[in-house]
């Protein structure tokens, strides 16, 4: 008798917790259905077939994307640039968080500089960028002043460097802050007991700090990675339509598809890009957290 | 002793100069920004017109400018009519997206974080992939539904994808996610509802991850320029992060006073902001 009581109770609670969270996912729900999934299922569909006559043609779409120079330059340009990117500004950020959770002095004013790149328009960054990495740029001007020569930074494989750049110059600050707060998170009696025990600061940082800063390293890569999409309002407004090949990234190519109404090929890139994304966040998500932690 | 105090002050130097390096590269820029507010256009083009195609040499930059001038700021004051339409069209697609972020993505992550129901792991990771997705990638959907209900060209198409973000839901659901369940259970015990434990528990102890969500949705929004390209053909419905672009050669005093006006108010909402961004979103979830 006791038994299906209990379990009345808990299929009871069960089902009320299901109605409330659907309840409150509801009105975001239905938004994003109507402006994202719904034209993404679309998207699929179209992709499997072709546009005007609608008629299923299997992968051949596939097909053309992968055989497609442009999108095999992109996809191998959009890899490097991430793989180069994201890893140089973690461990970029996380340097400059531990030496500024170091110093007492000037640490706010310091964590705000880094922080107003965040903000600047990206038109006058274009416009900054000019005057800095312009073949007749201070960057030059300053490179032959100190006996070098100058490069075509923009117009040249450079190019590909100043972009890099860019994304860390705009995005450190960010993660600079969220390193920080997981920083903040350690308790600072285990470094006590560590130094009791007689362990040095690598040594600490090694087996307290990088462990503890696992939870925090996924959002980080995570918001990284969203950010790492960004640049390219830059590289937009620095470059147009046609940048240097070293920069010629996904999203020039959709661009330049969506420009001649490309619908096929468009929809075909957008669920591999979808699936390719897919697998790095399942990978990420596996690689920094531990069993005990559930995404949600 | 004394070796080890005057060991630790170098090591601390060294810090400072690190990071004071690296400030230097930020606050370069904006100085050239703000100086450049005070020269005539015609300054200007002499420094770094050769990088815009006119003049020639190399570019340079005063230490100060040489005539300081407020002209560039007359100029955009009672000659641009046009920043203003541009600046208010800004306000109009900006806030009500904001607001209605807030309006949709605050229970939505509430649900995410609080409850168990079928599937939830599953829609929380097409959330996320939504939420990564470049825009470009997607470009082909969003035009087909915004062409569809008819609103191309008026700022609906800015403010209703944006107010369904799927950003703002990934970050606050990590907020809720760090208030300890045993207060709710607490409160349930009172006999409290849900409708109060989600308004007078999950709003004000999740406040920092919601005003941070929305800080930099704001920020985000307030600078787009795919968006607005390519949804609003009818220029009459720009916002203001497309009035840079434009700008011509001719007009290079008024962009640096663009420029310092358009990033005001993004400054100032992080300014205030900044503690609520600090407050992290992962110490909520370690230190409970």
């Amino acid at each position: 008798m006791k038994i299906p009581i209990e379990k009345y109770i808990r299929t009871k609670r069960a089902r009320k917790e299901t109605l409330l969270g659907i309840g409150f996912l509801l009105p975001s729900l239905i938004g994003v259905s109507i402006f994202v999934l719904i034209p993404f299922m679309d998207a699929i569909r179209r992709s499997f077939s072709e546009t005007m006559t609608r008629k299923f043609v299997g992968f051949e779409n596939y097909r053309v994307v992968f055989a497609n120079e442009a999108f095999q330059l992109a996809a191998k340009n959009t890899g490097k640039f991430l793989l180069v990117c994201i890893p140089l500004l973690l461990v970029l950020s996380l340097t400059f968080s531990v030496l500024l959770y170091s110093v007492k002095r000037l640490q706010n004013v310091i964590k705000t500089t880094f922080l107003i790149p965040m903000v600047i328009p990206a038109a006058s960054i274009v416009l900054l960028w000019k005057v800095f990495f312009d073949e007749y740029g201070l960057l030059n001007k300053i490179m032959i002043a100190c006996g070098g020569t100058g490069t075509d930074w923009m117009n040249s494989n450079k190019a590909f460097l100043v972009l890099v750049f860019t994304y860390i110059w705009k995005n450190i600050g960010y993660d600079i802050i969220l390193w920080l707060a997981g920083l903040n998170g350690i308790s600072e009696s285990i470094y006590e007991a560590a130094s009791v025990d007689g362990a040095g600061s690598l040594q600490k940082f090694i087996y307290i700090t990088i462990p503890n800063l696992m939870s925090t390293l996924f959002i980080v890569t995570v918001l990284s990675l969203i950010n790492s999409f960004k640049v390219f309002r830059e590289a937009y407004l620095i470059a147009g339509d046609y940048p240097h090949e070293s920069i010629y990234m996904l999203q020039h190519v959709f661009n330049n598809w969506f420009t001649n109404l490309d619908i096929q090929k468009m929809c075909a890139g957008a669920v591999l890009v979808a699936i390719v994304l897919l697998g790095v966040i399942v990978l990420i998500q596996k690689l920094t957290r531990s069993d005990k932690e559930e995404i949600v | 002793m004394r070796n080890r105090k005057h060991k630790c002050k170098k090591s601390s130097c060294l810090i400072y100069m690190i990071l004071l390096l690296a400030c230097l590269l930020i606050w370069i820029p904006i100085y050239m920004v703000v100086s450049g507010c005070f020269m005539r256009g015609e300054e200007l083009k002499e420094y770094i017109g050769v990088v815009l195609d006119q003049g020639n040499g190399y570019v340079a930059w005063p230490l100060l400018p040489i005539y300081p001038t407020l002209k560039s700021f007359v100029e955009l004051l009672f000659d641009a009519p046009q920043f203003f339409v541009m600046f208010w069209n800004s306000c109009k697609q900006v806030l009500p997206a904001v607001f209605g972020q807030f309006l949709v993505a605050v229970p939505a992550a509430w649900s995410f974080a609080r409850f168990r129901f079928p599937f939830k792991k599953f829609l929380f990771y097409i959330y996320i992939i939504l939420m990564i997705l470049p825009f470009q990638v997607t470009i082909v959907s969003s035009y087909l539904v915004l062409n569809h209900l008819h609103i191309l060209d008026t700022h609906l198409a800015i403010i209703l994808p944006a107010i369904f973000s799927t950003f703002p839901v990934f970050i606050m659901t990590k907020f809720f996610k760090g208030i300890p369940e045993e207060l709710m259970e607490a409160a349930r015990l009172d006999g409290a509802g849900e409708a109060y434990i989600f308004f007078r528990i999950g709003i004000p102890l999740g406040n920092a991850g919601i005003i941070s969500a929305l800080i930099l949705s704001f920020i985000e929004l307030w600078n787009c320029i795919e968006q607005p390209l390519t949804f609003l053909r009818d220029k009459s419905y720009w916002p203001l992060s497309l009035y840079l672009p434009q700008i011509s050669v001719d007009n290079l005093g008024v962009s640096f006073i663009a420029s310092m006006i358009m990033m005001l108010p993004a400054v100032l909402i992080f300014l205030k902001g900044q503690e609520y961004l600090e407050q992290g979103i992962v110490a909520s979830g370690i230190k409970q």
